[in-house]
This record gives structure tokens, sequence and C-alpha cells, in this order.
């Protein structure tokens, strides 16, 4: 349990140091269909992707204790994982726009928990240049 | 003696307290699925009629919600004799119909009258030390169509 903790706020430290809040490009598209509706594809620029890793803090972990007694919605979780997802679809824009791409189609979503009270979140998708 | 009152009492508060919650959700879920009536979602990926020159966007809605400790209790009961597990039925209904409503609202937002290839992805969260289900999250996403005028 305390290798669990230490691991945690290790996780934590590590995730504040790098932490800030990404600047979503605005310009690029995104879409989870093989197209952009309305507008025609010139070139493939292949995959790209953003992840980020993501641990709750003790604080909301306590009141997420609480709540697992009397059930309903974890407020502090979702904020967390909407503001995760939120930050792996600005890197995975990021970096199509460093590639010069203007838009993302077939975009991915996964999550997968990578270690206790850490969970990651990816997205991925293509880049590709729009007229 | 003590721990056994405290067991009690926890149970009593979760089913009293989670039902509440489970009831009040389900009509705020209710009403507002007839509020968001007209936007459709599809989970096919083609446009449909007339949209070929819409504007597309990512929307998508999350949300976490957990189990309370009388439905634990009774779903570690039934692991026992088996069959279905209604508490974690009702439970994963909910996030589901919410996690839509809110990529919904989010489309509303946005000016949107259609999401396309709707995908919904499931993780549990907080598995925590002993292995059981604590609370899961339901992502929902799609492409939004904006009718261009």
């Amino acid at each position: 349990m305390d290798e669990y903790l230490i691991i945690r706020n290790y996780i934590v430290i590590f995730h504040e140091v790098k932490y800030k809040i990404h600047e979503g490009v605005d310009t690029v598209i995104l879409t989870n269909i093989e197209a952009v509706p309305g507008k025609k594809i010139v070139q493939h620029l292949g995959m790209v992707q953003g992840n980020t890793v993501r641990s709750k803090h003790a604080g909301k972990d306590i009141l997420a204790g609480i709540k697992n007694i009397f059930g309903g919605e974890l407020t502090g979780y979702t904020e967390l994982l909407t503001e995760a997802r939120e930050e792996a679809v600005a890197r995975m824009s990021q970096q199509a726009e460093a590639i010069g791409a203007n838009a993302v189609i077939n975009i991915r979503f996964s999550t997968s928990s990578v270690a206790a009270g850490a969970a990651e979140l990816f997205a991925y998708g293509t880049a590709v240049v729009l007229e | 003696m003590f721990n056994l009152i405290i067991f009690l009492s926890l149970l009593i508060l979760g089913y009293v307290f989670g039902r509440m919650a489970e009831s009040r959700h389900f009509k705020s879920i209710l009403n507002r699925e007839e509020q968001l009536r007209d936007i459709l979602t599809f989970n096919e990926r083609t446009l449909p009629p007339g949209y070929e020159q819409a504007s597309g966007e990512l929307v998508g809605g999350n949300v976490v919600i957990s189990i309370d400790y009388f439905k634990q209790i009774s779903a570690g009961l039934r692991n026992l004799f088996g069959g279905r597990v209604s508490a974690y039925e009702t439970l994963i209904e909910r996030a589901r119909r919410e996690a839509i409503l809110r990529m919904k609202q989010e489309a509303r937002l946005k000016g949107a009258s259609k999401i396309i290839n709707v995908r919904l992805e499931t993780a549990s969260i907080s598995k925590g030390g002993q292995d059981q289900i604590g609370s899961v999250e339901v992502y929902a996403y799609g492409t939004a169509l904006i009718p261009t005028p």
C-alpha cells in the first residue's frame, strides 16, 4: 500500500512540474470520420498522436472514497478526465500542425490504466492537408 | 460488534442515498433526453443526404459514476450465485446515457443537428486495492455536423 502511495505522489509531482495548459490549436479541424465534410483532402501525412498520464490527487481520492458509499457522479474525476483528454487532443493537434497539416481525421481515443491510481489517455488520428 | 454497526449503517446509508441519487439521475436523464431529442446520433460513418457541405467538428462528453456501498455488497453476493448483476447494469446504463447527453449538449452549443460516427468507450477506474469496480467512466464522441447556411 505504501509503495502505491509513493508512486502515486511521484506521479503527481512529476505531473505538476510538467503540466502546463496547452493552447489548443484552433486552426486544426478534428473529425472522427474518414473525411472532413465539405472539404477535399489533398494530402495524407500519416498518423499523429497525443497522450497524457494523469493521476488524481489524494484529496479527490478521499472524496471519491466517500462518494463510493453514497453513489453518484464523481465530478472531480469527470473534470480531471475531461481536462486530460483535452490535453491529449491538444498535443495531437500541435503535432499535426508541426508537420504542416490543417486537419486530423479518423480520431480514436483510448484509455488504459498504467499504474493503480493513474490513467493514460491517448488520442490518435491521421493528419491531412485540406484544400 | 462495533464493526458490524459500522457495516450496517454504511449499508443503510448506501441504500437510501444510492436509491435517491439513482432515481434523481434517471429523472434528469429522461428530462434532458426529451429536450435534446432533435439532435440525432448515428454510429455510421457516411454523411446523411443533404449534409455533404456541412462542416464537421469533433464533440464528446464524459462522466464518471460511482457505485454505492449497498450495491457493491449486493453485487459481491451476486458473484456467489451468478446471474444478472442489476446493480452494475443500471450504473453503466446511467453513465452511457449521461455521456451521450453531454456530447449532444456540446453539439447543441456548436449549432449542430446531427452527430455521426458515435463511439462509446468505457473504462473502469479506481479499481483500488480490492479487485472490484468502484466507478466507471464512459466517454462518448462523434463528429457533429453543422449545417452551413
